[in-house]
């Protein structure tokens, strides 16, 4: 009896070490990224320093002078137009779900919303290169042009070609992708609102509207930070549907219709190509920067979705 | 107009936007399913399946080795990733539940699950491929599964927490020690959670090109060889996408099509299980 309790309890110990173990592997693994990551890019850090690779607008493998100024650039650029043209339609979307929509449709537009999160980023890539942007290119962009190009300051946005393969197109389709992850957490905060605090504002006359306006909103700000953050975090990850539409064309854009590049797109077209140890190497030092942007701003995040949930 | 005009007015505007901002979003999921369907299903033939590539230029090729290429890398990144995830996510909800460690963990995984799949790509590269000097099959899978871990981790971390803890404490009242009320009576309270959240996974790396890009690279050839270069279907249709032929892009959008119909039917499938098990 008493070694059966032994044996039992030898059992216990194992398994729970076991499952430690896969769950600390977590921990080796994303401590493992960084130190091999930071390894490999030791000598590109060494040949350009921080702030002299990322002031260095330069990408030239021949002359082996690389900075990340013109792809930190079109990855920030792109993301933000992304994050301006989706936060407003998620929040729309979120609106729409929790106050407008039928109740057995729920479920149904929920579903549909969150598929754009499921479709894979090579399939944006596919259709973003064949069917959107040649809309863009014909019919969107010339007409974009013959609009702001007369308005002074504004208009310098709009020059060049309209190709369709440029910052705007690649911020719209950014854009489609990330809506999902808004829309669905601030959807899920909208619900915490306490019912009182909705009849009360209903009960003194306020208008839907208002209620959503100053009750909900208000109420869900730290969900909506939170989302807004992890949708960043996508737009700068985001690499196969970026790839398709973007160009990758190492240069400061200054219109909307320009090529660009982002850190993905240079590290999924040139890693295989690198010849020299230094543009390996500062590929891997451009990774590094784009993981220690996310995992930064994933940390925030996470910091102001707990606090949330806490309180 | 009077305040209560004006008011009214606003909402009426306010509402409409959400409406059509739910428009548009409802526009491009059909836009794009509508792209893919009528690309995929014109260029879906039985020799996409059947034959292996023709020679740049010439007619008549498939895709079969992208397709069994693609199956067998996603067969081991699961036969990793899986096991490792649902241990890892029975600790986070047992063993280390109310642990720092368990929640700091369980936090870092959510933020893993961020990182960008490139990135992983570039890691699994310099630990895997230039150790060994070659792009690998098993580099991919190793990739997908570093990919599939935190996910399936915070899943079953969620679903074994959905277990109520009375029938824990029954169990334990029966004198069974901790371990085997996990594995037989969590693990069953909490077997469809594990299942759907495992399928979710699967779809998720299912559609992954990026992190393949450096591992396990491409191949025109059809190989069963797991240590040598291994071609999958997301950068198959990456490589025909970008290529000169006409034939190469119609190859890729019938892939594409068949692609997004697999990962589309599995998260629907996913949902509706979830949906059942947790709704009675």
């Amino acid at each position: 009896m008493a070694s059966s309790i032994k044996r039992e309890q030898t059992l216990d110990k194992l398994f729970s070490g076991i499952t430690f173990s896969a769950a600390f592997l977590i921990l080796v693994i994303i401590v493992s990224i960084f130190i091999s990551l930071f390894r490999e890019s030791m000598l590109a850090i060494d040949a350009f320093g921080f702030f002299g690779f990322i002031s260095n607008t330069a990408w030239d493998p021949v002359r082996e002078n690389f900075g990340a100024a013109t792809t930190l650039y079109g990855t920030l650029i792109t993301t933000l137009l992304a994050l301006a043209m989706a936060v407003p339609v998620s929040l729309g979307i979120a609106i729409f779900i929790t106050e407008l929509c039928p109740r057995f449709l729920k479920p149904i537009f929920g579903t549909a919303i969150e598929l754009l999160a499921a479709i894979p980023s090579i399939i944006y890539g596919m259709w973003g290169l064949f069917t959107f942007a040649p809309l863009m290119g014909e019919y969107v962009e010339p007409l974009l042009q013959k609009i702001f190009l007369p308005i002074p300051i504004i208009g310098k946005l709009f020059t060049g070609v309209p190709l369709g393969i440029d910052i705007l197109t690649t911020s719209i389709i950014l854009s489609i992708m990330i809506t999902p992850f808004i829309s669905s957490i601030v959807r899920d905060t909208f619900a915490l609102t306490p019912v009182q605090l909705k009849e009360s504002a209903y009960g003194i006359g306020a208008t839907r509207w208002e209620v959503v306006k100053d009750v909900m909103i208000p109420h869900a700000k730290t969900g909506i930070f939170g989302s807004i953050i992890i949708a960043m975090g996508r737009a700068l990850g985001e690499t196969m549907a970026v790839a398709f539409v973007l160009g990758n064309k190492h240069a400061i854009a200054t219109s909307l219709l320009d090529a660009s590049a982002t850190i993905t797109v240079t590290l999924a077209n040139e890693f295989t190509e690198a010849d020299t140890d230094l543009y390996l190497s500062s590929l891997f030092y451009l990774a590094l920067i784009l993981l220690g942007m996310n995992f930064l701003l994933l940390a925030i995040a996470k910091t102001f979705l707990a606090r949330k949930g806490k309180g | 107009m009077t305040e209560i005009g004006k008011r009214k007015f606003v909402n009426l505007i306010a509402l409409s936007l959400a409406c059509a901002a739910a428009a548009l979003g409802l526009f491009w999921l059909i836009f794009i399913m509508a792209d893919v369907i009528r690309h995929g299903i014109a260029y879906l033939t039985p020799g996409l399946f059947l034959n292996e590539a023709a020679p740049p230029g010439m007619a008549g090729g498939g895709l079969k080795h992208a397709f069994i290429g693609q199956l067998l890398i996603t067969f081991f990144a699961v036969l990793i990733g899986v096991p490792l995830g649902i241990l890892g996510g029975t600790y986070l909800a047992e063993y280390g539940r109310h642990r720092t460690i368990g929640r700091f963990i369980s936090t870092l995984s959510d933020i893993m699950i961020s990182v960008p799949s490139i990135v992983i790509g570039t890691f699994v590269y310099a630990i895997f491929v230039k150790p060994i000097g070659h792009f690998s099959g098993f580099a991919g899978s190793l990739a997908l599964a570093i990919i599939m871990i935190p996910v399936v981790l915070r899943t079953t971390e969620e679903m074994i927490s959905l277990v109520p803890w009375e029938i824990r404490e029954a169990a334990f009242a029966l004198g069974a020690p901790y371990y085997k009320v996990i594995l037989q009576v969590v693990y069953r309270g909490a077997a469809t959670g594990i299942f759907t959240g495992t399928l979710l996974a699967i779809a998720r790396i299912a559609g992954e090109t990026a992190p393949l890009l450096f591992t396990s690279f491409n191949n025109m050839f059809l190989t069963t060889n797991m240590n040598e270069p291994m071609p999958s279907l997301t950068v198959t249709i990456y490589q025909y996408a970008m290529g000169p032929y006409d034939d190469w892009h119609e190859m890729a959008w019938a892939a594409s099509f068949v692609i997004t119909l697999f990962i589309l039917g599995l998260t629907i499938l996913g949902r509706l299980i979830i949906r059942w098990k947790y709704k009675n």
